[in-house]
């Protein structure tokens, strides 16, 4: 599979504050995203996924390592031709309305002005900002100027999209059309490099991941090696049967409405509880095997850090 | 191309901001001012009104120069604007020079407009529409365009406050600077003289382009001096603004 992200050893440190301190941000981040995938950067506020991007898109400059885009060097008018970018909380031009941002845009990436008008329209469409083409983007909610956002970002029909954060501060809906959006983007065949600490979001449309703490990456590989696979415990919700007689075979973790949520560790008290429930003539609800998520591997990870 | 868009799109922001014409409006209340002047004054009364107009378009046009070039660049960094902009296949001297072009655009619209009410006050009076002051008016035109690619400058790396001070300091320096040429002539040698000196050679010279005096009385002005007014301004810019690339070239935007 053909490289589309190539990072390797990416150093970066600011100086801050009045008597400037030097503060490492990146400490040797090396990652590869391969082609036509979606890629999930994954990492608790402040632990450099901004930072790495804005060094792929050259709105800071690495104090050391290398960064390629398809071969190329992330720099170069030919690599930068291919990128897609939507920054976190989005603001643009807002004396511009929608179409007029994108029109502007649509110059800086040598659009042919009889490509312009169509392009513009479909992807305003795209996004669903049709009845708002024509209104200035200060009149814009947080969720249409996501949308906007994604729309500029996908303008020269990048090979790359980098999305920081893109789902922040969405409702429910919204994250549900950005999400298909990505999903749909894939399946034509673009590559996406997608920041969040929205785990649910990551875990549903990624296939690979890199979880980086502290300007370190940690984990990266596809979510199946990441996370295992076995059970780590079974949610029993039951009902007719004593608390003090399950004690010893799981942890009750709530009661409501005369039902107890049983968390039972090893397979063999699965049996027992579902023994006990039989013979005492109880109420099984529901029985769900939960294995790894990627919230418990992050968490676990955060928390060693 | 990348250039062109960028500067129209900076003429389109400028021109949508109210301070302009907040300017404009005072700009048009000093020009009329001179009409009343002119009435209140024993002698040439329209040499009057030439004088206070003339020195009103450069007063104002620098005043809009500076709250407009040090404003924008900022902005674009403080609402982050530069960073989907920056991602785009473009060069950050583009950016920079689209900007340039898009405020000098701005400038000139405005000059174009405070001169067309000038020179209508002018044939008002003299029932002809006086032509030559175009030259003192394309003067302070090119040194308009100077005090913008500071503006520039400081705005690169400073916030806009500072940047309108610092700006508003090169101006006032750059009109009193001609003082160091007397002052040299009259101190003795030594390091006062010499830093004196110095100090001549390095700070600007904005009277290079007043222009002003000589068109109203009609005095003759060599095209020698007209020459090296322009070279002075073409080169003195394109100083600053390659000083202004350089710097933006190497910023991070955090």
């Amino acid at each position: 599979m053909e490289t589309a992200v190539h990072i390797e050893n990416l150093h970066k440190s600011f100086k801050l504050g009045f008597i400037p301190k030097t503060k490492k941000i990146l400490k040797g981040i090396s990652l590869t995203v391969n082609q036509g995938e979606i890629f999930g950067y994954l990492g608790p506020n402040g632990a450099g996924k901004t930072t790495t991007i804005k060094c792929i898109l050259g709105l800071i400059y690495p104090d050391q390592g290398k960064i390629e885009l398809f071969g190329h060097h992330h720099l170069s008018l030919k690599a930068k031709a291919q990128i897609g970018f939507l920054p976190e909380n989005p603001y643009f031009y807002d004396h511009l309305t929608a179409s007029e941002f994108l029109y502007f845009y649509s110059q800086l990436f040598l659009i042919k002005k009889n490509e312009r008008e169509k392009k513009i329209k479909n992807l305003i469409q795209v996004v669903g900002l049709e009845k708002w083409a024509d209104l200035q983007l200060r009149k814009f909610s947080r969720g249409m100027l996501q949308r906007i956002g994604l729309a500029q970002a996908l303008l020269n029909e990048p090979s790359l999209v980098l999305l920081d954060e893109p789902l922040g501060g969405l409702d429910p809906i919204g994250r549900k059309e950005i999400r298909d959006i990505i999903v749909r983007l894939k399946e034509e065949g673009k590559t996406v490099f997608l920041s969040s600490h929205i785990l649910q979001d990551i875990e549903m449309i990624c296939d690979r991941v890199a979880i980086i703490v502290n300007g370190e990456i940690i984990n990266q590989g596809t979510l199946q090696d990441l996370i295992s696979e076995k059970i780590l415990f079974t949610e029993i919700v039951i009902s007719g049967v004593d608390i003090k007689e399950l004690e010893n075979m799981g942890e009750p973790f709530s009661e409501r409405g005369g039902r107890t949520l049983l968390r039972v560790r090893k397979e063999g008290d699965v049996e027992r509880v579902l023994e006990l429930l039989r013979s005492k003539k109880g109420k099984i609800h529901s029985l769900i095997p939960r294995t790894e998520t990627l919230e418990d591997l992050f968490v676990e990870i955060v928390k060693q850090r | 191309m990348k250039i062109r868009a960028i500067a129209f799109n900076t003429f389109k922001e400028a021109i949508r901001d109210r301070i302009l014409y907040l300017i404009l409006f005072f700009a048009v209340v000093c020009i009329g001012f001179s009409r009343l002047l002119a009435i209140l004054t024993v002698g040439d009364r329209v040499k009057i009104i030439k004088d206070v107009g003339l020195a009103s378009l450069s007063l104002f046009g620098a005043l809009m120069a500076i709250m407009i070039g040090t404003g924008l660049v900022y902005k674009e960094i403080e609402k982050k604007t530069i960073y989907t902009l920056l991602s785009k296949p473009i060069h950050r001297f583009q950016f920079l020079l689209g900007k340039f072009f898009g405020l000098v655009l701005t400038l000139f619209i405005m000059l174009l407009l405070m001169s067309i009410i000038f020179l209508g006050l002018v044939f008002f009076h003299t029932f002809k529409v006086e032509w030559h002051l175009l030259i003192a008016i394309f003067f302070i035109f090119l040194e308009l365009c100077l005090i913008t690619s500071v503006a520039l400058l400081f705005s690169c790396f400073s916030t806009p406050i500072l940047s309108s001070l610092f700006t508003l300091a090169f101006y006032l320096i750059g009109h009193t600077a001609w003082g160091l040429e007397i002052l040299i002539k009259k101190i003795k040698s030594g390091f006062g003289k010499a830093l004196a000196q110095i100090l001549y050679h390095f700070l600007p010279d904005l009277e290079n382009f007043n222009f002003k005096t000589e068109i109203v009385h009609n005095l003759p002005i060599p095209p020698k001096i007209f020459l090296y007014s322009i070279l002075y301004g073409v080169f003195y810019t394109l100083f600053v603004l390659t000083l202004a690339v350089l710097i933006f070239r190497k910023r991070d935007f955090i």
